[in-house]
C-alpha cells in the first residue's frame, strides 16, 4: 500500500469538466456546420478548417512561447472560437483575412486578458467585428445559397436583412420587399444567404436545445433574448407595419439564432446569476433591434452582444443570487 | 405528490449506499482504547482520572465544565495507561486518555439489557441534566453538545422538534440501520426529547431512498402521538440543519439559530443515544459506524466502542488496501481524510470510507470559466467563485458582506466545478480570517 492522500473535503467530484462542456458546444454546432457545407459548398469547408486550425494554432503558440505555460489545446475552447468565427463570416472570405480574424480573436480578445475564462468580450465576435470594420467589402459580399449543393457559387447578393433595410430606407412598400426575400419557412430551414452559421435557424435551434438538455447553458439568456426581440420588434411593427418589419422576420434572419444560443450564452462573457442573465439577454435583444432598425449596419447581433458583454461585471454585482433565509415567510 | 426538499441549490451525487443491507454488528472490544478529551464542538473536557487508575465501563473520565462542552466516559474497563496527546481523526494531536483494556466490567447502575423501557419517569429538567451527564453530543457528525439545545433560551418556545434521518451523505448508512433496527428505542428517545422541550410535535425527515426505514417508522409511530414521518426528495445537503428546516417548515434567517423559528434539530443517532442515556442510564460510550467504499470487501455497520483504533475496523472488513488511495472519517462530501489509521473512533465518527486509488486525487485545476454552476448549486445562495477569490486576496470585510460565514462547507460547489477549483479550501481560509476579525471586533 502506498501513502494515502490527504486533502480537504469534498472527496468526490461530479465529473463535469471544461473539456466536456466545450466539446459539448462543438457537438451542438455540428448540424449547423454541416448545413453550411451543404449550402455553401467547398468555400464553407475551407473557411471552417482555416478558422478552427488557425485559432488553435495561435492559442498553442501564444500559450507556449509568450505566456510560457503548458498549452491546454484540448480543452476545446480555441476550437469553439474558431468555429464561431467561421460561422460569422461569408464562405468566400479570403484565407488571409480569416487568419487575421483568428489572430485578433485568440491573440487580442482572449490571450491578452490571460486566456481561458479571463476575457471580458466574446473572442469570436471581437474577431468578427474587427474584420467587418477592417474589410467591409469582403465581409459583406454574401454568396447566394447554391441551387446545386457543393458547388462554389460565384454569385453574391445581399442578405434578406440587407434587402429589407435598404428597401425601407428607399421607401419601397413592405409587401414588395417581402417578395424579394425567401419565405419564412425557407429562411428558417436554411435558405438564408449570409454568414456560414446563419444559414439555418432551425439547426441552430436544435443545437441550442441539445445544449439546454445537456445543461451546458440555461434557458435564461435564450428566452429573455428571444422574448425581448419579439416584444420590442412587435411593438414597432404594431405601430407601423409599413415602416417596421414583423417580429418573425427578425427571428429567422441573420445571426439571431446563432447569437441567442451560441454567442450570448458564452459562459465566460455572460452574467453568472439567473437574474443577471435575464437582464443581459433582454439587453442584447433590444440593442439588436435598435441596430437593425436604426443603425448603420443591417445586422446588430454581434454589436449588441459585445456591448452587453461590457456591462456583465456590473450585472454580476447588481444581481446577487437569492441568499438563504433572505425572504423568510411565516407559515 | 411532490416530495418535500429545500428550496435553494443542491446536488445529487451517486448514493452508493453499499452497506444499507448490512445489519449492525457488535464490534470486538479493542485491547487498548484511546479516548480524546475533545470529541465535541466546544471546550475540551477536564480529565478526572490519574495514570494507573482502574476504570470501569461508563465511569467519568473527563468533565465538560464549560457551557459548550461534554462529559467523556470510559468506553472500556481497565487501567489508565497514559494521559498524553495522540493524533485523532482530525489530524491534530489532542490530549487523550489511553486505557489498557482488562475484561469488560460495567458500572452497576447501567441497564445493559435489551428490554424496552417505555415509561418516561424523569421530569423535564432531570432529562436535560441526564443528557448533560451522559455526555450526549450530536451524532450526525457536528458533535454539538446536546444539552445546550435543550436549554431553551428565555422567551423562546419550541414548536417543532425535528429529527434528522436524512443521511444525505453518499455511502453512509449508520442512521439508516438505526431507524430499521432500533426504531422503537429511537421513537421513545424522540418522546423524551419532546418532553424536555415541552412540545407536542416532532417531525422525522427521511430521504425517500430509504423506503424501508420510512415504512418501519411510520408503522411504529402510530403508537407515539405527535411524531410524524416526512419522506423527502433525495437532495444533498438536506441533512444540513438549515436545509432540513427549510424542507420541512421554513428558512432560518442568516446567522440565526433554529430556535429563532421555533425548531430544535437532532439526529436519529442522537435520539437513540438519548433513549439509552435516559432510560438505561448509559453514557455515550459506543456508536454505530459504517465501514464502506469500493475497496471494501464486506461493507458493514458496526456498533463500536469509542476509542477503538480505526485500523481495527478496516482489518475486519476485508479491505483491499492496495486499491485504496484515501481513507475518510465520515462521508465523501464533508468527511475528513485521515492522516493516520491509528486514530480512534470518536463520538462523531459516523463512517469510515475507503476511496479507490483512481478517485483519491483531485481533478486538475483549470481557470474559472465563469459558468456560475457553483452559485447554482450553493444551498445557502452564496457565490463560491467570488468568495474563493476575495478570501484568497484577504478582503475580509467584503467576505463578510458576501456572507461567507453562512457557508456550511457542504462542498457542493467543488463537486460541481468543471474547472476543479479549490473553492472550499479558499472559503475555509476566508471563514477563519473573518471569524477572527468578528471576534476581535466584539472584544473592543
Amino acid at each position: 500500500m502506498g501513502l494515502l492522500t490527504v486533502s480537504g473535503s469534498p472527496h468526490v467530484h461530479g465529473g463535469l469538466s471544461v473539456k466536456k462542456l466545450m466539446w459539448g458546444v462543438v457537438i451542438a454546432m455540428l448540424p449547423a456546420m454541416l448545413a453550411s457545407f451543404f449550402y455553401f459548398g467547398i468555400g464553407a469547408i475551407k473557411v471552417t478548417l482555416v478558422a478552427v486550425g488557425s485559432a488553435m494554432l495561435f492559442e498553442y503558440l501564444i500559450t507556449k512561447f509568450i505566456l510560457k505555460q503548458p498549452p491546454q489545446l484540448m480543452d476545446g475552447s480555441a476550437a469553439i472560437t474558431g468555429l464561431l468565427l467561421a460561422f460569422n463570416v461569408p464562405s468566400n472570405l479570403p484565407v488571409w483575412i480569416i487568419v487575421i480574424g483568428a489572430l485578433v480573436a485568440i491573440g487580442v480578445a482572449k490571450m491578452s486578458f490571460g486566456g481561458l475564462g479571463k476575457n471580458p468580450f466574446n473572442p469570436a465576435l471581437v474577431g468578427r467585428v474587427f474584420l467587418l470594420i477592417s474589410f467591409p467589402v469582403q465581409m459583406t459580399s454574401w454568396p447566394v445559397v447554391g441551387k446545386f449543393p457543393m458547388v462554389l457559387d460565384a454569385v453574391t447578393g445581399a442578405t434578406p436583412l440587407g434587402i429589407v433595410k435598404e428597401g425601407i430606407k428607399n421607401g419601397e412598400p413592405m409587401a414588395d420587399l417581402m417578395n424579394q426575400v425567401p419565405s419564412y419557412t425557407e429562411m428558417f430551414m436554411g435558405q438564408n444567404g449570409g454568414s456560414l452559421g446563419e444559414v439555418s435557424a432551425f439547426l441552430l435551434l436544435i443545437g441550442g436545445i441539445y445544449m439546454l438538455y445537456r445543461k451546458i447553458i440555461t434557458w435564461h439568456i435564450p428566452v429573455s433574448f428571444l422574448g425581448s426581440v419579439i416584444v420590442f420588434s412587435g411593438i414597432l411593427w404594431l405601430i407601423n407595419p409599413e415602416q417596421y418589419v414583423n417580429p418573425l422576420f427578425h427571428l429567422v434572419t441573420g445571426g439571431l439564432m446563432l447569437g441567442v444560443f451560441f454567442m450570448a450564452t458564452d459562459m465566460v462573457t455572460s452574467p453568472m446569476t439567473p437574474k443577471g442573465q435575464l437582464i443581459f439577454g433582454a439587453g442584447v435583444g433590444i440593442l439588436t433591434i435598435i441596430i437593425r432598425v436604426w443603425g448603420a449596419y443591417p445586422e446588430g447581433v454581434s454589436f449588441a452582444i459585445l456591448l452587453m458583454n461590457a456591462v456583465v461585471p456590473h450585472l454580476n454585482n447588481l444581481f446577487k443570487p437569492k441568499r438563504f433565509g433572505e425572504e423568510v415567510s411565516n407559515g | 405528490m411532490g416530495l418535500l426538499t429545500f428550496k435553494i441549490g443542491g446536488i445529487h451525487p451517486p448514493e452508493n449506499k453499499m452497506s444499507a443491507s448490512a445489519a449492525i454488528e457488535e464490534f470486538a472490544i479493542p485491547k487498548q482504547a484511546v479516548v480524546p478529551l475533545a470529541q465535541h464542538l466546544g471546550v475540551p473536557a477536564k480529565v478526572q482520572v490519574k495514570r494507573g487508575e482502574m476504570v470501569k465501563v461508563g465511569q467519568l473520565l473527563a468533565k465538560g465544565e464549560a457551557f459548550i462542552s461534554a462529559d467523556i466516559h470510559s468506553p472500556v474497563s481497565g487501567k489508565v495507561f497514559k494521559i498524553e496527546p495522540r493524533v485523532d481523526s482530525t489530524g491534530f494531536r489532542k490530549e487523550s486518555v489511553v486505557i489498557n483494556v482488562e475484561g469488560d466490567e460495567w458500572l452497576e447502575n447501567i441497564d445493559r439489557s435489551d428490554d424496552l423501557v417505555k415509561e418516561i419517569k424523569l421530569s423535564e429538567s432531570e432529562i436535560v441534566k441526564r443528557i448533560h451527564e451522559m455526555g450526549i453530543v450530536g451524532m450526525g457528525g457536528a458533535t454539538f453538545p446536546s444539552h445546550v439545545k435543550y436549554m431553551v433560551p428565555q422567551g423562546k418556545t419550541v414548536d417543532y422538534l425535528i429529527i434528522n434521518g436524512v443521511e444525505c451523505e453518499p455511502y453512509l448508512t449508520s442512521d439508516h440501520r438505526i431507524m430499521l433496527e432500533k426504531g422503537e428505542e429511537m421513537l421513545i428517545g424522540v418522546s423524551i426529547m419532546m418532553k424536555a422541550l415541552k412540545t407536542d410535535k416532532a417531525i422525522i425527515g427521511i430521504e425517500n431512498n430509504k423506503p424501508d426505514a420510512i415504512a418501519n417508522l411510520e408503522k411504529l409511530a402510530a403508537n407515539y402521538p405527535g411524531i410524524s414521518i416526512k419522506p423527502l426528495k433525495v437532495q444533498y445537503p438536506q441533512g444540513g440543519e438549515k436545509q432540513l428546516i427549510d424542507a420541512l417548515i421554513r428558512q432560518v434567517p442568516s446567522g440565526k439559530l433554529p430556535i429563532e423559528v421555533g425548531c430544535v434539530v437532532n439526529n436519529v443517532g442522537t435520539a437513540y443515544a438519548i433513549y439509552e442515556a435516559v432510560q438505561k442510564n448509559k453514557p455515550l460510550i459506543e456508536r454505530v459506524v459504517t465501514v464502506t467504499g469500493k475497496p471494501v470487501g464486506k461493507p458493514s455497520n458496526y456498533k463500536v466502542r469509542i476509542g477503538t483504533p480505526i485500523t481495527e475496523l478496516i482489518e475486519k472488513s476485508d479491505c483491499s488496501m492496495d486499491a485504496t488511495g484515501k481513507i475518510i472519517n465520515g462521508g465523501p462530501m464533508m468527511g475528513k481524510a485521515l492522516v493516520t489509521l491509528d486514530a480512534p473512533v470518536t463520538k462523531g465518527t459516523s463512517g469510515i470510507l475507503l476511496i479507490e486509488n483512481e478517485k483519491a486525487k483531485r481533478v486538475p485545476i483549470m481557470n474559472c470559466i465563469r459558468c456560475g454552476k457553483c452559485t447554482t448549486v450553493c444551498p445557502m445562495g452564496l457565490e463560491p467563485h467570488l468568495l474563493s477569490i476575495i478570501a484568497r486576496q484577504g478582503e475580509n470585510e467584503q467576505c463578510e458582506d458576501e456572507r461567507i460565514m453562512d457557508c456550511i462547507e457542504c462542498g457542493s460547489c467543488v463537486y460541481t466545478c468543471p474547472s476543479g477549483r479549490p473553492l472550499l479550501d479558499n472559503i475555509r481560509l476566508g471563514k477563519s480570517n473573518v471569524g477572527f476579525m468578528i471576534r476581535n471586533r466584539s472584544k473592543k
